[in-house]
């Protein structure tokens, strides 16, 4: 099983490959990809600069494409396209049919791996992309359960890879409007959720409100920890009661499950978040190569890491998710 | 004005009663595309495939044109054979919410609706999906007049209609978890079809008291209605060939049809003078816009 890791930056990716990712993946300085925040992702000369040190440590690297192009600015994602594949990118990461239509169009062969953000959930769906876009891999939307993905993975045509670490996306990716819908900006148009910009804190004595272009997400208490208003993680009204009404601050983490994801066949575990420190990369990247050669020998990970773990995540608690069919 | 209606899928959970009397209402309503079929959550089975096919007939004979839809996400195995089943059929056009769907449609030659699930934003997606049998495209919600405006001669030239949401709550969000089940503190496998004690899903608010989003099932819809009925004009100018009324309560879809219809017919006579009066629902506008959805535009 490969780990996939992610680079917001330079600095990250050195970290991820010196902590033995088998691949990192990044993204341009433009809405063409799915974490496009201030500061963050790689120009051109960066992005030589990522392949060269990556290569030589036989690590690869691949390139997120995986928003959707609205027509007047088609031109960017294509640009985009051949900008890394002239880079000497190892391989694309990619949502929109316009988009591999494109790729295919250059390159009959160039190796496409089907994003999150396309939502392909099931056996025809990814039939679909593999009869018309030749793609090598999909990564499988948060959404299955193990019993699933395991199904899937043994079906399948095409190579798979899951999610194993970092923030928790609960709806089917691609899928989303959410956060469109409150501040005009999406993961599919612009490559954001819940976009920093339309973030406001208020400090009203003993709580502490998060707003997201107006709207109340949530209110916090002296003791509570106020994490980020994304907003489907906030606390809403519903019937009279005030309840996590979508889910709560927690990411996911399926150490737990190594064994059984080994066993289906999955072909690749990804680490969410190129958002991201540096060092938070390579403390995840470590642990998980860890886990990853110990799983080859069967034996258990040490407590101490687990708890690390654990540290790094949102609002500090992990979940398995739509892994575990209690959590649905 | 020359725009058609349709009616978009019940999004909700009704009875067997409650989705025949429905029906029959619009069966003699003049509406011209009917969608029919459970589009959120395959647990729903109050109505089975020869229950919909039946109404489908009725439809037909009442001189609608009528669209088999289907799933949104799929995940289990029982759930594509369903999906098959009605994708591989050749009486009615199928309205494809995921890629699953028009594959299969594909395979067995049929022609499909792309559902506004199904990710088009550009003339290149447009062309391609063209090419494997897409004669209708449900716009995404969130695509609004100027996003539209360059892909619209591209889609006549293709002979692809396109097709709006012009009322109710707009589909934000698909996921594995059943937030009814969630807030009714039940496990998902054990839902007790709860969907059913509620005809228009559960409005969640902010804490104070801001419409936020509408709860239905593994969905998320917008907490308001999506209302471009004062639009009409606009709609027609920007090359819009069919007007989409995704269902809220029976009752008032069936009068948002009959408004609709006279709008569209520039008749007072058929006007319902008392529509906006009792109408209890906070509107938006902003997608279409190119704004924020929540927002609502004078």
């Amino acid at each position: 099983m490969d780990l996939v890791c992610p680079a917001g930056n330079y600095q990250s990716l050195v970290k991820a490959v010196d902590n033995g990712a088998d691949a990192v993946y990044i993204g341009l300085r433009n809405e063409t990809n799915a974490r496009h925040f201030g500061g963050l992702n790689f120009t051109e000369q960066q992005i030589s600069k990522a392949i060269d040190y990556a290569h030589q440590h036989n690590c690869k690297v691949y390139c997120a494409i995986n928003t959707y192009a609205r027509e007047s600015g088609w031109s960017r994602w294509t640009d985009s396209v051949d900008q890394a594949m002239a880079l000497g990118i190892d391989t694309l990461i990619v949502a929109d049919i316009g988009v591999m239509d494109y790729i295919r169009s250059q390159s009959d062969s160039f190796p496409i791996h089907l994003s999150v953000q396309a939502s392909a959930t099931n056996l025809q769906s990814l039939n679909f992309y593999h009869q018309n876009f030749a793609i090598k891999r999909a990564v499988l939307p948060r959404v299955l359960s193990l019993a699933q993905v395991s199904r899937l993975a043994q079906t399948a045509p095409v190579e798979i890879e899951v999610f194993g670490f970092g923030s928790l996306c609960i709806m089917s990716e691609g899928r989303c409007f959410l956060s469109s819908y409150i501040t005009g900006e999406s993961p599919n148009t612009r490559g954001v959720c819940s976009p920093a910009a339309f973030v406001q804190w208020e400090d009203e004595g003993p709580i502490l409100q998060s707003r997201l272009n107006g709207l109340l997400i949530d209110r916090f208490g002296e003791n509570e920890n106020a994490g980020y208003p994304t907003l489907c993680k906030g606390r809403f009204e519903v019937e009279g009661q005030i309840e996590h009404a979508l889910e709560e601050a927690t990411s996911l983490n399926t150490l737990g499950i190594l064994p059984q994801l080994k066993a289906a066949g999955i072909s690749a575990i990804k680490i969410e978040g190129r958002q991201r420190s540096p060092a938070y990369v390579a403390q995840v990247t470590r642990i998980w190569r860890e886990a990853l050669d110990r799983n080859d020998s069967s034996s258990a990970l040490p407590q101490q890491s687990i708890d690390q773990l654990t540290d790094l995540s949102e609002g500090k608690q992990t979940t398995l998710g739509a892994y575990e069919r209690s959590w649905q | 004005m020359n725009m058609k209606i349709s009616v978009a899928s019940v999004p909700y959970f009704w009875s067997q009663q409650g989705y025949q009397d429905f029906y029959r209402q619009l069966a003699d309503s003049p509406v011209d595309i009917v969608y029919l079929g459970e589009t959120i959550c395959s647990k729903r089975r109050s109505m089975k495939l020869q229950d919909w096919l039946a109404i489908a007939e009725l439809l037909t004979q009442a001189g609608k044109q009528v669209v088999l839809s289907t799933l949104t996400l799929l995940e289990a195995e029982s759930e594509l054979s369903y999906l098959t089943g009605i994708a591989s059929q050749k009486d009615y056009l199928i309205e494809a919410n995921d890629m699953a769907a028009l594959q299969v449609a594909h395979d067995h030659s049929n022609h499909f609706v792309a559902g506004n699930a199904i990710n088009i934003y550009n003339n290149s997606s447009l062309a391609r999906l063209h090419r494997i049998g897409m004669t209708r495209w449900c716009v995404p919600v969130e695509l609004g007049k100027t996003d539209l405006a360059p892909m619209i001669e591209s889609a006549k030239a293709l002979g692809v209609e396109i097709e709006y949401q012009v009322f109710g709550r707009l589909p934000l969000a698909f996921s594995a978890r059943c937030f009814t089940a969630r807030h009714l503190q039940l496990a998902k496998d054990d839902c007790q079809f709860k969907c059913l004690d509620y005809e228009q899903g559960i409005l969640v608010n902010t804490q104070e008291g801001d419409g936020f989003v509408q709860i239905n099932g593994i969905q998320t819809q917008s907490s308001k209605v999506n209302n471009l009925l004062d639009r009409l004009p606009e709609l027609e100018q920007s090359g819009i060939d069919i007007l989409r009324v995704v269902p809220v309560s029976a009752r008032d879809t069936l009068r948002v049809i009959q408004h609709l219809h006279a709008l569209l017919k520039n008749s007072q006579e058929l006007a319902d003078s008392s529509f906006d009066v009792d109408m209890d629902y906070e509107y938006c506008n902003g997608y279409w816009l190119q704004q924020e959805g929540m927002k609502y535009i004078a």
